[in-house]
């Protein structure tokens, strides 16, 4: 099952890896550097802890539009609760806890009460990002303890703090996927979410579960972010749907589910990161680099779509891990 | 078709009781000059709204909107200040909606990729397209003649309520009378029931992301000629308010039901709550929380009437 995918599919995401790469050295002259290659994952591991979540959401079949606002709010939350004499590992413990709670209500919403996982989000990315608008008034939290900050700005070794989290998490949802029974249940849902529920899986726990984890890896997300601006502020993690999305799709997992993986998803996450990271040393404007991050998400999905369907009718349907 | 009377009904009770409410702890709320906001207010969002509700219908949704409304208002204003006649800059902006829509439609249709993921990449495509645009500049100084259409009047009436007025006939007869109409409304509750009796569901669909474009251009026009300067991050959000009063207007999030009627009186509750909650003295920085249970309550209303219709076997 899992020779099949290597192939095609790799391929074009190499190529286009290599591509991206390429581009970026012509827009800016740092970005082919050591230094700046070193630095990568320190920008993306927030979004790759949340498209890591997503990739397991859209292997089901859903998706989840409320992470980057569960960023936002899980952020206020921490820097509310330090300001107001909690103690910062409290502070943090809380903004975690916010995150799954947060999550859990899009589970509950999506797995129990049957709404479709898009508009279910959509409406809570409005609840959430609205309460963290409320709670902070606007306002930014600042002035942390100096130890917080190794967490998102020091080093292990020569990497950044990140390198080891983001391929630790990587290697943790790997082994999830495609070596226990969950994994498996995951991938039955995406490809027949009737047919796995006549044969006796909890769909619906499983679902809860997933949707519950992405808002507790938003809020990592959140507590990494904090510690790397060293602010906290309610507009915190906007537009992080749109990379964490990209990364899953780019990464070859297909969007109406049941097939795809998490090592396609941090290649994808490459892709992203370098697009941003590039253009910011070329000095392009955040909403011009939106505008690539657009266009390389409708690119990838046709072209899922287009060497999908070339896949399918020569080799007949088959889930990868 | 279903006809949901009981949203209507709703609707207008909780009207009413904000009504009460506003009467009683801040009666400064029913000055003329602001009663005329909000239905102004109203006016451009329940255009845009008619655009989304036939996107809706067919069973698909646009992201996209508050985009092309900044990308149209946007058009218009340079335009404008460029000497164009006013009819001009009219058709100016439908024009351009109109070519949106049709982007998205062609990409949603021929792609088959979901309309969602489709808009939420068209969404930051035309965003960031316009900011290449215009740098970011904010356009100031527009000509009186452009501000005519957001402030004037015609028979007591300021010109965006007329606007609406017309849109609400319009798409009335449109979506009962014409054949184009009904199968908007067969695409998205049989789709293979429509395309067995002979609709062509893709042009269904791409004749709505069209209709939407042109009617999000129309609300661009009504919306930005009230403001004497256009920001560029105009319209950010807009989307979310949109949706949220289509399916607020009792419009099924599933596609294939609603009415005109509904939609336009969610126009009027949303406008009327954006307006209240500074009477309440309540931050509008709550706005959003509210606006996402809004759409939530209606959701969660729109599956108990899915479930108890298909408890007695009426679906």
């Amino acid at each position: 099952m899992r020779g099949a995918r290597i192939g095609l599919s790799e391929a074009i995401l190499g190529t286009i890896l290599l591509f991206t790469f390429l581009l970026m050295a012509q827009l800016s002259p740092q970005f082919l550097t050591s230094t700046n290659l070193l630095q990568l994952p320190r920008f993306v591991t927030e979004v790759g802890l949340i498209a890591l979540g997503m990739t397991l959401i859209i292997l089901t079949g859903g998706i989840d539009l409320s992470v980057g606002a569960i960023v936002g709010l899980a952020a206020v939350v921490l820097g509310a609760l330090y300001e107001a004499g909690v103690p910062l590992p409290g502070a943090i413990m809380g903004a975690l806890v916010v995150g799954v709670v947060a999550g859990s209500m899009n589970g509950f919403l999506i797995a129990y009460l049957r709404m479709p996982p898009l508009i279910a989000t959509l409406a809570t990315m409005a609840i959430f990002r609205g309460l963290a608008f409320g709670i902070s008034q606007g306002r930014a939290y600042r002035d942390y303890p100096d130890w917080f900050y190794t967490l998102g700005q020091g080093y292990v070794g020569p990497f950044p703090t990140q390198v080891p989290l983001l391929l630790g998490a990587a290697i943790v949802f790997a082994f999830l996927l495609s070596k226990t029974p969950f994994g498996r249940k995951i991938y039955a849902i995406g490809n027949n979410e009737t047919a796995t529920r006549f044969a006796g899986h909890d769909v619906d726990q499983v679902k809860f579960l997933l949707y519950s984890l992405s808002g507790g890896l938003s809020a990592m997300a959140a507590v990494l972010l904090v510690s790397r601006f060293s602010t906290a502020k309610a507009d915190l993690g906007q537009g992080f749907e749109l990379d964490a999305i990209t990364a899953v799709v780019l990464g070859g997992t297909s969007i109406s589910g049941g097939t795809g993986g998490v090592w396609g998803t941090v290649l994808g996450l490459l892709v992203v990161g370098a697009i941003r990271n590039g253009m910011t040393l070329a000095f392009i404007n955040t909403d011009i680099q939106q505008m690539a991050i657009g266009a390389a998400l409708i690119t990838a999905v046709t072209l899922n779509q287009v060497f999908g369907s070339l896949r399918l009718r020569r080799k007949g349907v088959r889930t990868t891990g | 078709m279903y006809v949901d009377r009981a949203r209507q009904l709703s609707i207008l009770a909780f009207l009413l009781v904000l009504g009460l409410a506003l009467l009683a702890y801040a009666p400064s709320f029913f000055q003329p000059g602001n009663l005329r906001d909000i239905l102004v207010n109203a006016s451009y969002l329940f255009v845009a709204a008619v655009g989304m509700m036939l996107v809706i219908l067919t069973g698909h949704i646009d992201l996209s909107v508050g985009a092309i409304l900044a990308i149209c208002s946007t058009a218009a204003a340079l335009a404008s200040k460029a000497g164009w006649p006013l009819f001009a800059v009219f058709l100016l902006a439908l024009g351009l909606g109109g070519a949106l829509g049709f982007l998205n439609g062609l990409l949603v249709t021929n792609l088959r990729i979901h309309s969602i993921i489709v808009t939420l990449g068209t969404m930051n495509i035309f965003r960031g397209a316009l900011i290449y645009w215009t740098q970011g500049a904010w356009i100031y100084d527009l000509p009186s003649d452009f501000r005519t259409v957001g402030l004037g009047q015609f028979g007591g009436i300021p010109y965006p309520v007329w606007g609406a007025i017309v849109t609400f006939a319009l798409f009335a007869w449109i979506l009962t009378q014409t054949s184009w109409g009904r199968s908007l409304y067969a695409a998205g509750s049989n789709p293979s029931a429509a395309h067995l009796s002979g609709i062509s569901i893709p042009k269904v669909v791409l004749g709505a992301f069209v209709v939407n474009g042109v009617l999000v251009g129309l609300s661009a026009v009504l919306f930005s000629t009230r403001f004497s300067v256009i920001q560029s991050n105009i319209g950010y959000g807009f989307e979310l308010l949109v949706i949220t009063t289509v399916v607020v207007g009792g419009v099924h999030i599933f596609g294939g039901s609603g009415t005109l009627l509904g939609v336009a009186l969610a126009a009027l509750l949303l406008s009327t709550i954006g307006t209240a909650l500074t009477f309440f003295r309540v931050s509008s920085y709550w706005e959003l929380t509210l606006q996402g249970l809004f759409v939530l309550g209606a959701v969660a209303l729109d599956i108990m009437r899915t479930r108890r219709s298909l408890q007695r076997g009426e679906v």
